[in-house]
């Protein structure tokens, strides 16, 4: 590396952590995005320079994305040192800050952007790329879903990177199969409405209970070589032809998907299995989510979601208890500004449930709970909205979108 | 029997639009009306229907949608025989002569309403939307709000009459108009679940298919979402 190109890259890391330490201090979001705009402009290319030669491991996908990452870190720390941008900025300025703070022989593992990941890959020239399911989301301000899967089928066809990739998604299925090398897992979708057409030629996707098929073309499933299951809340992962089997607090199938896409990444970059499995069960919560908090004397489970996929998903896990629930939504710029996909999720499940509406934009869930015939109280503070749906011996749960969820945990963590 | 036609739902579904199916069925059986809604796929029959509804959608599945129904026909002899049908986003430009597809190559509509989709270099039109009916016909439906999200432009020729003059938000962009009306078919670029936004729509386009006024419902939780969006008046 030329003398000039390792002093531009020093400036720039320099620059980088002074702003980030400087707004850290003034308590300016988590302090890796304003340093990092100021590093890429001094060297455009510093996340080049800074993954040259180290392992990579990039995280995508609509729904996911943070607990997976999360997961893949912890599996690999029984092996390697990791450097992670936990901090949920999971763009090129969040990526350099983790970057360039890496150890020598440290896997660099990055949460992804969707609309980051192409670019991502050609800087990062990563060793592994998790792919984990596309779906509708903030429609308003991202690009269209199938605009997105044909940008990663792009990328796939070039990258050396093996793709770790979920075989129950057909957007999914259609961009991976375009890599030289991909590692096919069973991680369950529940969400199949923006894949009925299919991506290849048009033609109607058919989903049934072994898997899913074009009926016009050869797009089907791909058969896996890592599949999931579950029994009494243990994760059972078949990995290279051997069963692993431990006890996982993470709720929900998808959850137990997002472990064995994690597992199969793992095992590629050096993880032996058996401890790896063993060391990612021990994640109880990631960024709030999944947490059980006391709120104002209530226990309260917290729960995440962002989009129709992530709000069907998480029915599933509420669907077996009678828990009150407080429902939340926001529409700020973080959260999309047209919270129209609230009738893409199927609130009918929660007839005959207690449920309570808030967030900024709980008139508009209120309408759409009344057009579900769900009986429901509002309320215009989440706090109070926790204590309105409080029962004696149950604990609330709490469904929130990014910003009514950032806002609880910001508040009850203090 | 109130018979509802929703057209394409895995082509023309992208932003809730299934929700104005619901608010319909609702409306008329809250009321103790009959109603069947059928959800009719992409490549099956249009069916014999009183009232069609047709939502948004990317690009290729717009594109495809129209080239289904121009085949099929029977959207085109249901608006002979007076059928209602609400159009959204995507569906209203179908409805029309041509629109715009993300090549930029024009590709032809329905010819069910007489309004042309270009594309312009203005950005493309993303936020809430305020808008008064103008429509004959149509104006007792209170101020509309809704969300809209959408790249191209709208002319309206002389076959048609806007639906509304915009307050707040562009609609078709062109003389602070929005919607076209004509006949029985209505559309607006106002996005999915536009008739949860407003009931008084709903209502006149059930009141269409029945023939004749409808009692009022409890719309207390919608008065409070209305004032929300209202709010943004300038
Ligand atoms: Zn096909």
């Amino acid at each position: 590396m030329a003398l000039t190109t390792r002093l531009r890259r020093r400036v720039a890391v320099w620059g980088m952590d002074l702003v980030n330490a400087t707004s850290r201090v003034l308590r300016r979001g988590s302090g890796t995005v304003a340093g990092g705009h100021l590093a890429l402009r001094i060297d455009p290319n510093l996340l080049r320079s800074l993954t040259e030669g180290a392992d990579v491991a990039l995280v995508s996908g609509t729904n996911g994305k943070t607990t997976t990452t999360a997961l893949l870190t912890q599996a690999l720390r029984t092996a390697r040192e990791v450097a992670t941008n936990d901090t949920g900025s999971n763009m090129t300025t969040g990526h350099v800050a983790t970057a360039a703070h890496a150890a020598p022989n440290a896997v660099v593992v990055l949460e992804v952007d969707e609309a980051y990941l192409a670019k991502t890959a050609v800087w990062t020239t990563p060793r592994v790329v998790v792919l984990l399911n596309l779906s509708r989301d903030q429609l308003d301000r991202a690009s269209e879903v199938r605009m997105v899967a044909e940008k990663w089928r792009t990328m796939c066809s070039t990258t050396t990177a093996t793709v770790v990739a979920n075989a129950d998604d057909p957007l999914i299925v259609y961009a991976a199969s375009a890599a030289s090398s991909v590692v096919w897992v069973a991680a369950g979708s529940s969400w199949n409405l923006d894949a009925v057409g299919c991506p290849s030629c048009g033609g109607h996707i058919a989903f049934g209970d072994d898997g899913w098929a074009c009926g016009h073309c050869a797009f089907r499933r791909p058969m896996p070589s890592v599949a999931c299951r579950a029994d009494d809340g243990d994760l059972e992962v078949a990995l290279d032809g051997v069963l692993y089997r431990h006890p996982f607090s993470l709720p929900g199938a998808f959850n137990r998907g997002n472990a064995a896409l994690a597992l199969a990444a793992a095992s590629i970059l050096g993880a032996a299995p058996e401890q790896a499995i063993a060391a990612l069960v021990e994640v109880k919560s990631v960024a709030g989510r999944y947490s059980h908090e006391v709120v104002d004397g209530r226990q309260v489970s917290l729960l995440l979601a962002k989009n129709p996929a992530g709000w069907s998903s998480l029915f599933e896990v509420v669907a077996g208890n009678g828990d009150p629930l407080v429902l939340s939504i926001n529409a700020r710029t973080a959260d999309g500004a047209d919270p129209s996909w609230l009738y893409d999720v199927p609130f009918e499940v929660l007839r005959g449930r207690t449920v309570v509406a808030t967030g900024d934009r709980r008139h508009d869930l209120s309408v759409r709970l009344h057009y579900a015939e769900v009986d429901h109280a509002v309320d215009d503070d989440q706090r109070a909205a926790i204590t309105r749906a409080a029962t004696p011996g149950r604990p609330v749960t709490f469904i929130g979108n990014y910003t009514a969820f950032g806002a609880l945990v910001a508040e009850v963590r203090g | 029997m109130i018979r509802i036609a929703v057209l394409y739902p895995d082509l023309l579904g992208t932003y809730g639009d299934g929700g104005n199916a619901q608010v319909l069925e609702c409306r008329a059986r809250w009321r103790g009306l009959e109603v069947a809604v059928a959800q009719v796929l992409a490549g099956d029959e249009v069916p014999d229907a009183d009232l069609y509804l047709l939502g948004g959608g990317e690009d290729g599945p717009q594109a495809r949608a129209a080239d289904l129904l121009q085949r099929d026909r029977g959207l085109h002899r249901a608006v002979d025989r007076g059928a209602t049908v609400f159009a959204v986003c995507a569906g209203y430009q179908i409805l029309g002569h041509h629109f715009i597809s993300s090549d930029g190559s024009a590709t032809p509509g329905l010819g069910l309403l007489d309004v042309e989709t270009v594309r312009t270099d203005e950005r493309r039109a993303v936020g809430e939307v305020l808008a008064e009916v103008v429509a004959r016909g149509w104006t007792a439906v209170p101020t509309l709000t809704g969300f809209e999200n959408h790249g191209g432009r709208t002319r309206l020729g002389a076959g048609v009459e806007p639906l509304a003059h915009v307050e707040y938000g562009v609609g078709n962009g062109e003389d602070a108009t929005e919607g076209a009306v004509a006949g029985n078919v209505v559309a607006t670029y106002l996005h999915g679940p536009v008739l949860a936004r407003n009931p008084g729509l709903a209502d006149a386009l059930l009141e269409r298919v029945v023939g004749s006024p409808l009692a009022p419902l409890n719309d207390e939780r919608i008065a409070l979402l209305r004032d929300d969006r209202l709010a943004l008046r300038p």
